[in-house]
Order: structure tokens, then sequence, then C-alpha cells
């Protein structure tokens, strides 16, 4: 009899550990898949947590695992990936001279494929500026300066599709954003803005994106905030996204008045989020919902 | 009128005889549902692309009618059975009366 009663308890024991693991399937709907783009890109979608970062978190997820099968799908294939129609008319732009020098991006730097790497790095401190630079502010450094040509406005226009292109041609490789040297007071202006609450609803960027993802927002499930696979086309506005206007989204949705694109402070936070994300693969475009 | 359309389809290059094989694809276009209104409060007339066909050889593999609650750039994956090697032809219908057209051939192998 005693030694049933014991069995009868490890049941019950097994049964709850059982729950808790489909719990978190549940949670993490597709925790386990990896993403492989084209049959040849290898993304890495999970790894271990950056340094700087081993206090919060233990790994970090893209947000591609916190999507349904469907949205994963659509962006294993360029063909299904409906942001790579801004990367092919980023392509044609790359080639076309403007401005009152006559060149195109292609005069200085080749192909677009010459360009792998780039990405991954930014934002980064450009010495001559004295500050730190996005990618898109590098691109209106070379339009203005050696083309001749206008700047354009952040996350607007052609600057998304051509921040795809660059991204485009670095998937595959890890993040690497520095976060010392000269760069360094920008990225802990951008860390204490991730910490600080704001709006009516009083939440931070980790309220949500480091204490509660995996958990629902309403009919959403809330990821880690990644920024890896930015430029994103997003399903309910079926265009592709910048880092930045996403920033002033979650902000808005605190209800709080937000920082607008290109503004110091989402420069300085799209560097410090962009080094959480140290060791994920570059995934841009991406799709998301 | 439309701008910036441009089709893209991707078909194998080869099949089996007898070999089903699936067909993507895409064709950038606003798709504008003639629903809206511009920020005067006029509406922002109709324009879509509102039929898209696929024939294989001369014979129909697919004729869709597309309405205009399709969203922007639509997306078609379907499938074809290959009984010999030939021409796919996809065809386009604007409403402006513009037609689109794009041809990929397959091999037997």
């Amino acid at each position: 009899m005693k030694s049933q009663a014991h069995k009868s308890i490890a049941g019950i024991a097994t049964a709850i550990v059982a729950a808790s693991v489909i719990g978190a399937g549940a949670a993490f709907a597709d925790e386990e898949a990896e993403l492989t783009v084209n049959g040849e890109i290898d993304m890495i979608t999970k790894t271990a947590a950056p340094a700087h970062l081993s206090d919060a978190l233990d790994e970090v997820l893209s947000g591609w695992r916190f999507r349904s099968d469907t949205t994963q799908d659509m962006q294993m294939d360029d063909f299904d990936n409906p942001g790579m129609i801004w990367v092919e008319e980023a392509r044609e732009k790359w080639a076309t001279a403007e401005g009152s020098e006559g060149k195109s991006c292609m005069d200085c730097h080749g192909e677009p494929e010459d360009m792998s790497g780039v990405k991954a790095v930014y934002p980064k401190w450009n010495e001559g500026a004295g500050e730190v630079y996005t990618l898109q502010m590098q691109m209106n450094e070379c339009r203005t300066d050696r083309m001749g040509a206008e700047a354009w406005d952040t996350d607007k226009g052609d600057s998304i599709p051509m921040e795809a292109l660059l991204a485009s041609v670095s998937r595959g490789l890890p993040v690497n954003v520095a976060i010392d040297g000269p760069g360094q007071a920008t990225w802990e202006k951008g860390r204490e803005l991730y910490y600080t609450r704001t709006g009516q609803l009083d939440l931070s960027c980790a309220s949500c994106h480091e204490e509660n993802y995996g958990n629902m927002i309403r009919a959403d499930h809330l990821s880690q905030g990644q920024v890896n696979g930015f430029p994103t086309y997003r399903l309910k506005n079926t265009k592709l996204n910048g880092v930045q206007s996403r920033f002033k989204g979650c902000v808005r949705d605190t209800r709080a008045q937000t920082f607008s694109p290109g503004s110091p402070e989402f420069v300085a936070l799209e560097m410090y989020v962009a080094s959480r994300g140290n060791g994920l693969s570059v995934e841009g475009p991406s799709v998301r919902n | 009128m439309a701008t910036g359309v441009k089709p893209r389809v991707k078909v194998p290059k080869t099949a089996a005889a007898g070999e089903t094989v699936t067909l993507k694809t895409l064709i950038s276009h606003k798709m504008e549902s003639g629903q809206r209104k511009d920020g005067d409060g006029n509406v922002i007339p109709r324009s879509i692309i509102n039929r898209f066909t696929c024939e294989f050889n001369g014979k129909p593999v697919i004729d869709v009618t597309l309405e205009p609650a399709i969203s922007t750039n639509p997306f078609f994956e379907f499938e074809a059975v290959v009984d010999a090697e030939g021409e796919f032809k996809f065809t386009w219908y604007d409403d402006d009366g513009d037609v689109y057209e794009t041809a990929k051939s397959i091999k037997i192998a």
C-alpha cells in the first residue's frame, strides 16, 4: 500500500512537470523552430545573451521565434517575403546617379553585396561627426557630402528600402554593435531610456520586452523587442517599418508623448537595443505581424 | 494609372513528365480599394488588378477574379500538372486597361 501511495504521488509530480512544460511550449509557439532563408542562409535566432545583459537575460531570441508558423514561413523564402519588393527597388536606386556630383552609391561602393557586414555593426561611432550614427545617418552623410543630393528623412521614403537592401546583404551575420569606446556615453543614454517608465501606463521597454516576453499583451505575443530583423515587413500595414518608427509606436502605446524618429534619444535607444541583440543574425527585411 | 507595377513569377526550370509543380506569382500593385478618402474627403478612385490568369501551352491553369478587398501586392501560389515541356503564360488585368504579361518555360527532365 505504502509503496503504491508513493507511486501515485510521483505520478502527480510527473504530471505537473509535464503540464508546465506544455505551458511553456504554448507561450513560445515555435520555440524549437530554426530559420533558414532560401535553403542556404542559416540564421541564429537564439543565442546566449551578450555579457552586458547577463544579469537580465540568459538568452536572446529573435522576434521570428515568437511568430506563428505561417508568418515564419514567409521569411524563409525571398519570393514569399514581401519585404524583398523594396529591396529590389533599392537595388535600382543603388545604381542610379543622383545629386550635383552625378554619383550613385555604386560608383564608390560597388555592388550592394560588397557592403556585406556593414548593417551588423550599426549604430556606431562616427569619428568625423563626433557622434553615434545610425545606418540611415551614414547614408545621408554620403548623400549630402559626397553625392550633393538631398538627405532622406528618418524612416521615410527611400531611406527604409535602402536600409533593407543593406540589411539583406548582411543576412546571417551576427549583430555586433560596439558598446565601449567613444560611443559608450550614447549607449548608456540609450540604456537609461530603455529602463525609464513613460506614459499614463507607466511602462518602460523592459516592462514588456524583458520582464514579460513570451506572455500575451491583449492579442499580441510579446517578443524581446530585438531589432535584428529591421527593417521589418509588417502584415498589419503591408510595408517595411523602421526601428525608430517602431519605437515611436511602442512609446505611444504607453500613452506618452513620444520622441521623433531621428531624435538623439531614439538614436541612443536604437544603439542600445541593437546591442541587446549582439550575437543574433541580421534578418532584415524580416516578416512580422 | 497604377505606377511601379512589376510582375514576378517563380516556376521550376524542370519537372518530370506528369509531375505536379508549385507556381508562385507576385505583382507589385497598390490595389486601391475605392473605399478610402484622401485628406480633403474626396474618394480615392478604385485602381486594382481585377483578373489574373495562367495558361500552360494555351490551356488554362487558373483564372482568378480579384476584388477590392484583396491587399496590396497580390501573391498567388497554385499547382499545375506538367505533362510536356512548354511555357507558362501569366497575365494580370488592371482596372485602367493595362495588361501585364510574363512567361516562363519549363523543360521535362
